[in-house]
Parts: C-alpha cells; sequence; structure tokens
C-alpha cells in the first residue's frame, strides 16, 4: 500500500531580494524592505515528502537514515549559514523562496533514489509558505 | 465538496523488529528503534473526510460522531498501550508511522457512514507525519 512520509527540517540562511533586469526603484518597489542591500536572514524549515509502497519487510517508505543522511549532506550542509545570493543557483535566479523550493526539489529529484518526492514546502517564517511538486504535478 | 479534519492526541510505544531477520540487520536496518523493551511517542492522529455539505444542517458531517468513531475505534485502542504486544495488527506487521497511518485507516473507514474518508495523518514528532490516502 502506497504512504506519503514528510520530514521536516531547518536550517538558517540570508537572502536579498534584488533583480538586476529591474531598476532600483523597481526593486524597491517590488522587494520592499526584502530589497535592504544588506540582505536579512530566516530561519527556514523545510519539509520533504516522499511516497511509495510500504514495505512489507520494513514497513517503511523508506528508512529515515538514509533520507536524513541524503538531506543533512546535500541540503542543511549547503544551505546553512550562508548567503543564499552568493550561491550558484541564484546567480540568475532571485533567492525567494519560491526559487529555493525549486532549487531544493531538484537536488532531491536528481539524488535521492530511495522514494519518489512527492513535494518541497518551505516555511520562510511562521506566517508564509511555498509548496513546489515538479513541473505539471498537482499539489 | 467540503473537506473536515479532527486532530486527536494518543501516547504510545513501540519498537521495530522482524523476526525473518537476523539481529544483525535489525540493528542495521531498525536501528534505535530495534531496543527491545521498546519507547514511546506522542501521536497526533489528524482525520480528514469529505462530503457535500448537508443544507438542512450545513455539516459535512456531525463532529460528535467523528469524535465518537474516533475515540471508539482508535483511541481506546491505542491509547498508552505497547503497540507490538497489545494492538492486533502489529502483532505481525511492524509499528512504523506507515502502518499505524494504514491500521488506522482500515478501522475507520467502514465505521464512517455519512462522510467519505479522505486521509489519515499520524504525527510521530512534530518533525515526522505520514499520509495514507487507502491507495492500494
Amino acid at each position: 500500500m502506497k504512504a506519503h512520509l514528510t520530514r521536516r527540517y531547518m536550517f538558517s540562511a540570508s537572502h536579498r531580494l534584488h533583480s538586476d533586469e529591474m531598476s532600483a526603484e523597481v526593486n524597491r518597489a517590488t522587494y520592499g524592505k526584502c530589497n535592504n542591500p544588506y540582505g536579512h536572514g530566516h530561519n527556514y524549515t523545510v519539509e520533504i515528502t516522499v511516497s511509495g509502497a510500504v514495505d512489507q519487510r520494513t514497513g517503511m517508505v523508506c528508512n529515515l537514515v538514509d533520507l536524513d543522511g541524503f538531506v543533512r549532506k546535500e541540503i542543511i550542509e549547503r544551505y546553512d549559514h550562508q548567503n543564499l545570493n552568493l550561491m550558484s543557483e541564484f546567480t540568475t535566479r532571485v533567492p525567494t523562496t519560491e526559487n529555493l523550493c525549486v532549487a531544493i526539489y531538484e537536488i532531491v529529484k536528481r539524488g535521492f533514489g530511495h522514494a519518489h518526492l512527492e513535494k518541497v514546502r518551505i516555511e520562510e517564517t511562521m506566517m508564509n509558505s511555498f509548496e513546489y511538486a515538479g513541473e505539471g504535478e498537482n499539489l | 465538496m467540503v473537506y473536515l479534519t479532527r486532530k486527536a492526541e494518543f501516547s504510545a510505544s513501540h519498537y521495530y523488529h522482524n523476526p525473518g531477520l537476523t539481529p544483525e540487520e535489525n540493528a542495521r536496518v531498525f536501528g534505535k528503534c530495534n531496543n527491545p523493551n521498546g519507547h514511546g511517542h506522542n501521536y497526533t492522529l489528524e482525520v480528514t473526510v469529505k462530503g457535500v455539505v448537508d443544507p438542512k444542517s450545513g455539516f459535512v458531517v456531525d463532529l460528535k460522531k467523528l469524535k465518537d468513531v474516533m475515540s471508539r475505534e482508535v483511541l481506546d485502542a491505542l491509547d498508552h498501550r505497547f503497540l507490538n504486544k497489545e494492538v492486533p495488527e502489529f502483532f505481525t506487521r511492524i509499528p512504523t508511522t506507515e502502518n499505524l497511518a494504514i491500521a488506522i485507516w482500515q478501522r475507520l473507514e467502514p465505521k464512517l457512514k455519512a462522510a467519505q474518508l479522505h486521509r489519515v495523518r499520524v504525527y510521530e514528532t512534530p518533525d515526522l507525519f505520514v499520509d495514507f490516502y487507502g491507495e492500494a
């Protein structure tokens, strides 16, 4: 039988929302205080949802040790206490939490083979969250 | 169609062990969850049902009845129990959160008449939860 498993992780990072394709005024109008030139930070909470048949032998969709190990190495170690604007995936994309969702989804989709990735959900603060489930997939 | 979710909490102990595996394999696959004396969690259960809103009552389902079914079929059986030793489903199945969500679905689904069961979500901790939608 197919079940969905979700695990939550945390990391802290800084960013500044700014697009070189827009004027200083338009950037300020679009991003407000998130456009502050020195940047600011968040404690991000990332939810990774995977799915699959429950293995009769183990009772698991996938072993949490494998998922935790992958996320720690590929996501937490990559982003924790970093400035997102300086990272390669955000040289051309603005490090909004929407784009961070897409970037993390792509890393997990490409590298984690123990279960099917359903979606990535990120809470930027307690008051807002974002979800990405790949192109053409419904949330 | 409207979806309605009711939450409940229960506390239980369990351990993970497959008698078909060697002690070494059990230790490798299940880690500290393999400790035979068990350990416990405060589980949070979310039961989501769906249905059309009854024009007479304005309800998808009578919440009191849903609460009664959840209490009788799930909480009375699981709360403050050692799942491996006291809950029949787990005499043969490993009481992972995945199997717990499936077992709760199987307990509730035949007892819910007014509304259709949509999802069973079980939080083992605030950072880990499983969703089961009744999929084969």
